[in-house]
């Protein structure tokens, strides 16, 4: 693109280049040792991978809580660095398949895990369900009252109401759930606008642009929004249960360091931050 | 077109809807461009004020700026909580956020560069000895702008209209934070090609990239025709 908007000066710019190439005098050992220097720069970022180290690919739901997960684990691991990388489990899910070089996926869902299984991508056996998400309906206008779910949902000063791709992410095939179970998906259909997942959600709700959103209570209870705006939690029978499942991927099998992860996750430690952080955890195994 | 699952050419009418939104964003964001772009860029050509190198600045900012700071700064400008969102909702009845009028307004600035820039270079590269000719005749200015400058400037202004409305196609980051992928309104093209990689609807995403490839291509390959016709000649 670029290209097209500087060909006005493209002749000139060309010339000088090969001016300066032509006078200068050995232009080929030149060429050659900036190709050298190009290749060490890449093959040094290559090498880079350091043995002790657990490269974790989280749901952007939990974007909160892993920070406090891989302080807690690195100190009980001080010789073990952990790595995150935050993104929608869909986006996760190709950037794995494609050779994305996480060792742990921390999804939304059970349901990504599992195609990741199946498609060898993943060790079956170590799927393990971590914590169970809780959905909640988030406002930042001050004029909708938050009594109930259903109230708040059919408030005259409701506009847009956000929630994450059905598809793609669970806390927003649990909106729709509870839109369903409360006979409301026709009548506010024309209000609903999509995040493209529950983060998004929040920035709709935290900006204002959407006047309530369903996100998740990890999210509202956030230190850089527990003080913005009012939640109500939505009943948990009202929907299919949000449980969240951990996966060692195939790279990750030859990492140890990844099983020793994914058993944290299981710790009374882990269960006290996920509490903490607005998650309900899975009954012991 | 409105069965879902109908399919034309292996893509499903939800994704030939997303491909007719997109058209119709890029047609609408260029023909603004068009009319709010040329005098920008005349102006920026021959204005000596203190201010015009900022001002110039500014019209070339969305080239490095990452799309999330201007869908971020849009996010913020179109919330009805607060001026400026506040002041369109109370005149129209309507917030800007996830609207198609709001996605039309962040690609004018999105694109603004990329019609802006080949516009003063088209208008400058008409010799002004034809234009003094024409003033000289007593042609108002405003007149021989219009009618001999833009004129004689065609194929790069061409060129520019070509780039605003394959950048417009393309975009992806602001649409993303500020359309809420409503079918029909904000989900364009690169939003449903998204949402089929989410959806691990591989084949689909596929075809679809295909299809925006191949527009893409053509679109640049217009563009560069033109601009090596007027290095030729």
């Amino acid at each position: 693109m670029t290209g097209g908007l500087i060909r006005e000066d493209d002749d000139t710019f060309l010339t000088n280049e090969i001016r300066f190439a032509v006078a200068s005098p050995k232009p080929t050992t030149q060429v050659s040792g900036m190709l050298r220097f190009c290749l060490a720069l890449i093959l040094s970022a290559a090498t880079a991978q350091a043995e002790n180290k657990v490269r974790i690919a989280a749901a952007a739901n939990l974007a909160h809580v892993i920070e406090a997960l891989t302080a807690e684990f690195q100190t009980a691991n001080p010789d073990t660095k952990a790595e995150t990388s935050l993104g929608a489990s869909g986006s996760l899910v190709a950037q794995i398949t494609h050779g994305a070089p996480f060792d742990v996926f921390l999804s939304a869902d059970m349901d990504y895990p599992r195609a990741l299984s199946a498609n060898n991508q993943a060790d079956a056996a170590s799927l393990t369900p971590f914590a169970i998400g809780r959905l909640v309906l988030w406002t930042t206008n001050s004029q909708i009252k938050l009594i109930d779910p259903e109230s708040a949902l059919t408030d005259s000063h409701v506009r847009r109401i956000a929630i994450a791709h059905p598809d793609t992410a669970p806390y927003g095939s649990a909106a729709l759930e509870t839109l369903e179970k409360l006979n409301l998906t026709s009548k506010l259909r024309p209000k609903i606008v999509i995040g493209e997942n529950v983060s998004q959600v929040a920035q709709f709700v935290a900006s204002g642009n959407a006047d309530l959103g369903f996100v998740a209570l990890s999210l509202v209870l956030a230190p850089q929004l527990r003080d913005r705006g009012q939640w109500i939690e939505v009943p948990a029978t009202w929907h299919t249960p949000i449980i969240q499942g951990a996966v060692i991927t195939k790279k990750g099998t030859t990492n140890p360091k990844a099983l020793l992860f994914l058993t944290f996750l299981q710790s009374p430690e882990a269960r006290k931050i996920f509490a903490r952080f607005g998650y309900h955890v899975p009954a012991q195994p | 077109m409105s069965d879902p699952a109908a399919t034309f050419l292996g893509l499903s009418a939800p994704l030939w809807q997303a491909l007719g939104l997109t058209v119709k964003l890029a047609a609408i964001t260029t023909l603004i461009l068009g009319i709010l772009g040329l005098p920008l860029a005349h102006w920026l050509n021959t204005s000596r004020r203190r201010i015009t190198p900022f001002i110039e600045t500014l019209v070339a900012l969305p080239i490095v700026l990452p799309p999330t700071v201007i869908g971020f700064y849009l996010l913020t400008a179109y919330s009805p909580q607060h001026p400026p969102g506040s002041w369109w909702q109370s005149a129209t009845g309507t917030p800007l956020a996830f609207t198609f009028t709001g996605l039309v307004i962040a690609s004018v600035f999105y694109s603004l560069p990329f019609a802006v820039q080949p516009f003063q270079a088209a208008l400058r590269s008409v010799p002004v000895d034809l234009l003094e000719a024409a003033s000289s005749l007593g042609t108002p200015p405003r007149r021989v702008f219009w009618k001999v400058h833009v004129p004689l400037a065609w194929r790069g202004i061409v060129a520019g209209l070509t780039l605003a409305f394959a950048h417009t196609l393309g975009e992806f980051g602001v649409v993303l934070m500020i359309g809420g992928s409503i079918p029909g309104v904000t989900k364009v093209a690169s939003i449903a090609l998204y949402d089929e990689v989410q959806k691990m609807s591989y084949p689909t995403a596929h075809a679809f990239a295909a299809v925006l490839l191949v527009m893409a291509f053509c679109l640049l390959l217009i563009v560069t025709l033109l601009q090596r016709r007027r290095s030729n000649t």
